[in-house]
């Protein structure tokens, strides 16, 4: 081993609980589970946590949990997994203190182009961002990021995630919003993976799955769980207390309910199928009783998301959190100020999945002008967390030894080796020139080199490797299920 | 033809040797020395300025080119009688008198050699008679003066001055550059251009040698 091989250095970790803290927030949470309950609009579940052991009341819908069952179900859960593109190579490797980012997701808005207001979008706004995101380095995986509203809202769900298999071939972080949808969604997965088994060896999408604070699942949600579950799709839990309203004030009192919400999730998820993929996610929010707003760039909001995803580690479940993003209206320095700050963090903490870039305005706006700027966020904090490592800088004299012969190491063996792997280059939307290269190359605001990248990335877009057949079986299944909602035809979409 | 272009390429890539061993071949197949120069080695790094201009390639890059041009440049040298080395004009650079920092300056002139340039290095702390001097006995076509202080920034104007007095003006285009200079200060003190980096000192330099 060199000498530089005994220097490895830690990784920079940021940590907010201690174990203790950490053993207290669960032995409480799960007090509550086993003593107060949590309620369920589903009656299959209802049974199924029953014939476990579990106090079911039907008439109120409350099941009392027992720590056998907790137990069990925290013992069968993964402790990492990974996802894998449409072309099944890996992307996402989804253990110890990984990061992977990923665009926020199903925003009901977008940020117009060139007006800067927000509008529903359309097919073409979801295409364009799909070949965007497509060749965006820092961002891992795509989400169903918004909702397209020129397609029947029965469809909504199912069509983000036909258009993304079809433009775009990075794993799908998604979600179903009906019981209905799971189905069609489930076989557009088939599609691309070729059968059930495949696709359960190969995940290819997490499907986000949200219970309702305080201590509720409704029956869609949870339904999707289980139907997840059966198949071996990755669900992330997105438990979202509100501290002050929906939840205690503090943060280690939303973060009890947070876990104890979260526990919940996986109960259900591991006694239908021991072993089903999962993320320990969440999306809480401190409330702002001034706004009656969930502010997601608040600094309490990020601190709660890296508690619980240290509560995640400490159970040994892989995590994810709605961080870096935030409640600007537009571009501006607060956008970019809040984005950072929780990327940052987040990266930090050690968060596996990260949602939220591109996202503003309490996860209800989605801009791809922000999005190709919070790609840079993400590499620059990716190279963060790399930490400093010697790179043959031992022993350091004959370097200079160079420098002072050469008077410069601008193309020394060293620099052509380490230059691009020590340093991160941002894009253009990052303006590093000097003021004179600035104003020669337009004078351009950040805005606009935005615009700039986002039309550039979707000229420069090229169609998927997703073999034609494929592509033609997603798009019959797609107009199948549009059919049966009362739609015709889908919205022309040309790859 | 295929040669030259691959010339261009390996300079592009910034294959020293292979920039060489083609260079070599040029020759032996008889090939024009002004061809080689303009259409294999100055093309290859044309294309290398206009990737730079488009972030494509970072500055190593270019150095990296710039260095397998002179290794193509000293093979075809001696095909060119003393003095008849073709270029795109004569530049005296230096950095003022009182000022001793010459990175930005040794970069200008890495890359106006490897845009054909013929470069006459004056280093740093240069006393202003010094580039008049030289500009005059090189037959030079522009003066670049760089600069890092705002302390030493005044030795540009006592440089232009000479120039004038001289009556050099017209005939010697002068050019400056460095961190607290700007497009502005230029215009004051009466050089004919700024430039902010050293690519951009190509190109103005270029214009320079190119107007009447």
């Amino acid at each position: 081993m060199s000498i530089e091989g005994k220097m490895t250095n830690p990784r920079p970790i940021l940590q907010f609980l201690s174990n203790q803290t950490i053993e207290k927030i669960i032995t409480e949470a799960r007090d509550i589970l086993c003593k107060l309950g949590v309620e369920v609009h589903n009656e299959e579940i209802l049974s199924m946590l029953h014939d476990h052991g579990a106090k079911v009341d039907r008439a109120k819908r409350r099941v009392l949990l027992t720590t056998e069952v907790i137990d069990k179900a925290l013992k069968s859960t993964p402790c990492s997994f990974k996802l894998y593109d449409v072309l099944g190579n890996e992307t996402n490797d989804f253990s110890g203190y990984n990061v992977h980012f990923t665009p926020g997701s199903a925003a009901l808005n977008i940020l117009d182009a060139k007006t800067q207001d927000i509008r529903k979008p359309v097919t073409k706004d979801y295409i364009d961002y799909a070949k965007i995101v497509s060749q965006l380095k820092n961002i891992a995986s795509q989400s169903t990021a918004f909702i397209p509203a020129d397609v029947h809202e029965k469809i909504s769900d199912s069509y983000r995630l036909y258009l993304s298999l079809l433009y775009c071939e990075k794993p799908v972080v998604t979600g179903a919003f009906t019981v209905d949808a799971f189905d069609i969604m489930k076989e557009l997965q088939i599609v691309v993976r070729g059968d059930e088994h495949q696709l359960a060896s190969k995940p290819l999408a997490i499907f986000s799955c949200c219970p309702t604070s305080p201590l509720k699942w409704s029956e869609v949600t949870s339904q999707n769980v289980v139907d997840c579950a059966r198949f071996s799709i990755p669900v992330e839990f997105i438990s979202m207390p509100l501290s002050g309203f929906m939840a205690p004030v503090t943060l280690v009192g939303t973060l009890v309910q947070h876990t104890a919400e979260t526990i919940s999730g996986i109960v259900i998820s591991q006694l239908t199928r021991p072993g089903t993929p999962v993320l320990y996610g969440g999306s809480p929010a401190v409330f702002d009783v001034r706004y009656e707003t969930t502010p997601m760039g608040a600094i309490g909001t990020q601190m709660i998301d890296c508690a619980h995803n240290e509560i995640g580690k400490y159970l040994g479940i892989p995590t994810q959190a709605y961080i870096s993003l935030s409640d600007a209206k537009m571009l501006d320095a607060q956008a970019g100020l809040e984005s950072s700050m929780g990327a940052t963090l987040a990266a930090l903490a050690g968060i596996n999945n990260v949602s939220g870039p591109g996202m503003l305005d309490f996860e209800s706006c989605q801009s791809l002008e922000k999005l190709v700027l919070d790609n840079e966020i993400c590499g620059m904090v990716l190279r963060l967390v790399k930490g400093i490592e010697p790179k043959e800088d031992f022993p350091a004299l004959p370097r200079f030894e160079e420098l002072l012969k050469e008077q410069h190491l601008l193309i020394s063996e060293h620099t052509q080796k380490y230059l691009k792997a020590e340093l991160y280059f941002p894009g253009r939307v990052i303006d590093r020139a000097n003021r004179a290269r600035w104003q020669e190359e337009g004078g351009l605001t950040l805005l606009r080199r935005a615009q700039q990248e986002v039309e550039s990335l979707v000229e420069n877009y090229k169609p998927t490797r997703l073999s034609d057949t494929a592509k033609v079986e997603l798009t019959r299944l797609m107009s199948r299920e549009a059919r049966r909602c009362g739609m015709p035809s889908l919205p022309e979409t040309t790859v | 033809m295929d040669l030259l272009r691959r010339i261009s390429e390996a300079l592009q890539t910034g294959s020293i040797e292979k920039v060489a061993t083609l260079t070599k071949q040029a020759i032996e197949e008889k090939v024009v020395p002004r061809d080689i120069l303009d259409k294999g080695l100055i093309a290859g790094m044309s294309v290398i300025g206009d990737r730079y201009k488009k972030h494509e390639i970072f500055l190593p890059e270019v150095l990296l080119a710039a260095k397998a041009m002179y290794a193509g440049m000293d093979i075809l040298k001696p095909m060119f009688l003393k003095d008849e080395m073709p270029t795109l004009g004569r530049v005296v650079i230096g950095t003022v008198q009182g000022d001793i920092h010459d990175i930005g300056k040794n970069l200008v002139g890495i890359m106006l050699r490897g845009a054909g340039f013929r470069v006459i290095d004056l280093g740093k702390d240069v006393p202003p008679e010094r580039f008049i001097e030289v500009a005059k006995k090189e037959n030079a076509e522009v003066i670049g003066m760089s600069a890092l202080l705002t302390t030493t920034m005044p030795a540009m104007k006592k440089v232009i001055e000479l120039v004038k007095k001289e009556g050099l003006n017209g005939k010697v285009k002068t050019i400056i550059g460095g961190a607290p200079v700007s497009a502005e200060y230029a215009q004051h003190i009466g050089a004919d251009a700024y430039a902010y980096d050293s690519i951009n000192a190509v190109d103005c330099i270029r214009g320079l040698v190119q107007k009447p």
